[in-house]
């Protein structure tokens, strides 16, 4: 697996600009993400690599192609400082796992290998022995990301039909 | 504990006597929104989920007006899809070209949104319609696939800061740079999971349209809302737009806020935010002079009556600088209507600026004034991230109308009161 890190304030627009938003199908949005920010991500991405992320990661436009751009590439999840409200609730309705932790943004390299359990919400940097703990989900988003996403949840529920 | 506006409006929509900060809650949804870039995305999960029927056909709004007039076969296809959607579900308020609107200047306007709603919409800028005293906010697709099935949302109740207004805003100083000088203070994710309350003798000499454009840049500083007080001006647009019962709500006196900003609309200057935040703010004094190719006026945030007459305003008699496009588009048919009444599209186009019909298009960088490698523009869109309007190297300085209309007029960023 390989780490990608970025700053603060990585938008939408550079996860995945409005220019391919026409074809909202997975393979195109993957074959664009970071491209405006990342020349080299979406052609090296693999199956089981992790985004690190600095403040209010994912602010801008609401678009869900952004964190289904992310998802579609095979990341395993992204652990950010903070994350912008809109991004942070489609990536758990999407059923798409992500940790907010500062601790980790700080203690982990490129070139690193993390393991990540997302029950226990603890982050470890396995080339340095380091040890983080992200902020558990409450209960509630938890059953979203345990359903697949919040229509399965609600579909379960009895919600929707 | 005492409430605020937010709370009170999140806790009666749950069902609730009272809610706190940081407390999850499912809340009844009066109006569901998606545009031609969301809807899509919302169709596609809403059918892949097995989902068969709308909640309620009278409280979902379909408006396609990012990429339409259709720009390419792809957004066509994006929007046929809409089309048929709100015709198979009888969607009462379906927004199709020659109806359509910029969304957020469109449904305050149509009277679908009113004080004390709950509203969610798959665009950030729902939360505009604060300015009404409604709670609004964007969110996904999935958000509105579920909305659109349920009538429901999940939220997690937000804190807020406290923004007292005070004094009375000068000359050619708007709505956009208050949002913009607010922005600039406390950056693009100083309100992060809050909501940003506004209060103070200042609101009631804000007219609405720039209670609108500061409630609809909240999300540019991270906030999950913003919303105004109700008061005459509020009762005044709602008239003959808002036939239905609406409530009012009112923060409580000892409603908890994580923190208090004071803004004095006496003291502000024209505001401006450089590339690529809409937190990297100067005034007008500090920056003029820079060079520009294009002029944006338009958009959710700036393309209301009031802002084609303040651009207009200073257009009028004037012409538009050698070597500048200056792209003028009404926010919706009407605005468009009213604009043509007074005559400011005639302004426009004596002044040599190219008027549009009513579309998003340059905002997210769609069509209708796409940027070239290296150019700079003053827009008074919301929006001046890497690559928002153009290739990546292309600049956009985010500003009020009055201020990117002088700028068209001299080539320059350029402070109105100086011509
Ligand atoms: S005008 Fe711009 S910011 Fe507003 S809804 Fe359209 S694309 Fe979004």
């Amino acid at each position: 697996m390989k780490i990608y890190k970025y700053g603060d304030n990585v938008d939408t627009d550079v996860i995945i600009p409005a220019r391919y938003l026409n074809a909202p199908d997975e393979k195109s949005l993957a074959s664009h993400c970071m491209e405006d920010i990342d020349g080299d991500f979406a052609s090296t991405v693999e199956a089981g690599d992790i985004i690190i992320g600095g403040n209010n990661f994912g602010c801008g436009s609401s678009r869900e192609h952004a964190p289904l751009a992310i998802k579609a590439c095979g990341v395993k999840c992204v652990i950010a400082k903070s994350f912008a409200r809109i991004f942070y609730r489609n990536a758990i309705n999407i059923g798409f796992p992500i940790l907010e932790c500062p601790g980790a943004v700080d203690g982990i390299s490129p070139g690193d290998q993390v393991s990540v359990d997302f029950g226990t919400g603890v982050i470890v940097n396995e080339s340095t022995g380091a040890r983080f703990q992200a902020a558990p989900f409450p209960e509630f988003v938890n059953g979203i990301i345990e359903h697949g996403g919040l229509l399965k949840s609600l579909k379960a529920r009895g919600v929707a039909k | 504990m005492g409430m605020t506006m937010t709370q009170k409006i999140l806790a009666r929509s749950a069902g609730l006597a009272s809610v706190e900060a940081g407390q999850l809650i499912e809340g009844k949804l009066d109006l569901v929104l998606g545009n031609d870039i969301t809807t899509p995305v919302a169709i596609t999960e809403f059918e892949k989920a097995g989902l068969s029927s709308v909640f309620d056909r009278d409280k979902i709004a379909i408006v396609l007006d990012h990429s339409t007039p259709c720009k390419d076969i792809k957004s066509a296809q994006l929007c046929a899809a809409c089309r048929e959607f709100a015709k198979k579900h009888a969607i009462t308020h379906f927004y199709d070209v020659g109806r359509m609107g910029i969304e957020h200047a469109l449904l305050p306007e149509q009277g679908l949104t009113a004080p004390g709603e709950v509203i969610i919409g798959a665009d950030s800028h729902t939360c505009t319609y604060g300015a009404l005293g409604a709670f609004s906010t964007g969110v996904g697709s999935t958000d509105m696939a579920a909305g659109m099935a349920t009538g429901l949302a999940w939220f997690k109740v937000p804190s807020a800061i406290k923004v007292n207004l005070v004094g009375k805003l000068s000359r050619y100083v708007t709505g956009k740079d208050v949002i913009l000088h607010l922005i600039g203070l406390i950056g693009v994710d100083g309100a992060l999971y809050q909501s940003l309350e506004f209060a103070g003798e200042g609101v009631a000499s804000l007219e609405m349209d720039d209670r609108f454009t500061i409630c609809n840049m909240a999300i540019e500083a991270g906030a999950k809302n913003g919303i105004f007080p109700v008061d005459d001006k509020t009762l005044d647009y709602l008239k003959g737009r808002v036939d239905r019962e609406f409530t009012a709500f009112e923060a409580d006196p000892d409603a908890q806020y994580t923190r208090e900003i004071t803004i004095d609309l006496s003291a502000l200057r024209p505001t401006v935010a450089f590339p690529h935040l809409p937190s990297n703010t100067k005034t007008v004094d500090e920056a003029a002079g820079k060079p520009i190719q294009q002029v944006v006026i338009g958009s959710c945030t700036n393309g209301r009556l009031k802002d084609l007459r303040e651009a207009a305003g200073v257009l009028r008699g004037r012409k538009v600088a050698d070597g500048v496009r200056c792209i003028v588009i009404p926010a919706t048919q009407q605005i468009y209507l009213d604009a043509m009444a007074e005559g400011l599209v005639a302004d426009f186009i004596r002044a040599g600026a190219v008027v549009s019909t009513p579309t998003c298009g340059p905002c997210l960088g769609g069509h209708m004034g796409v940027l070239s490698d290296g150019e700079w523009a003053v827009s008074t869109t919301n929006r001046n991230f890497v690559g928002r309007m153009g290739p990546t190297s292309s600049m956009i300085i985010l500003a009020s109308p009055a201020v990117a209309a002088a700028s068209a007029v001299t080539g320059v960023l350029t402070d109105p009161a100086s011509l």
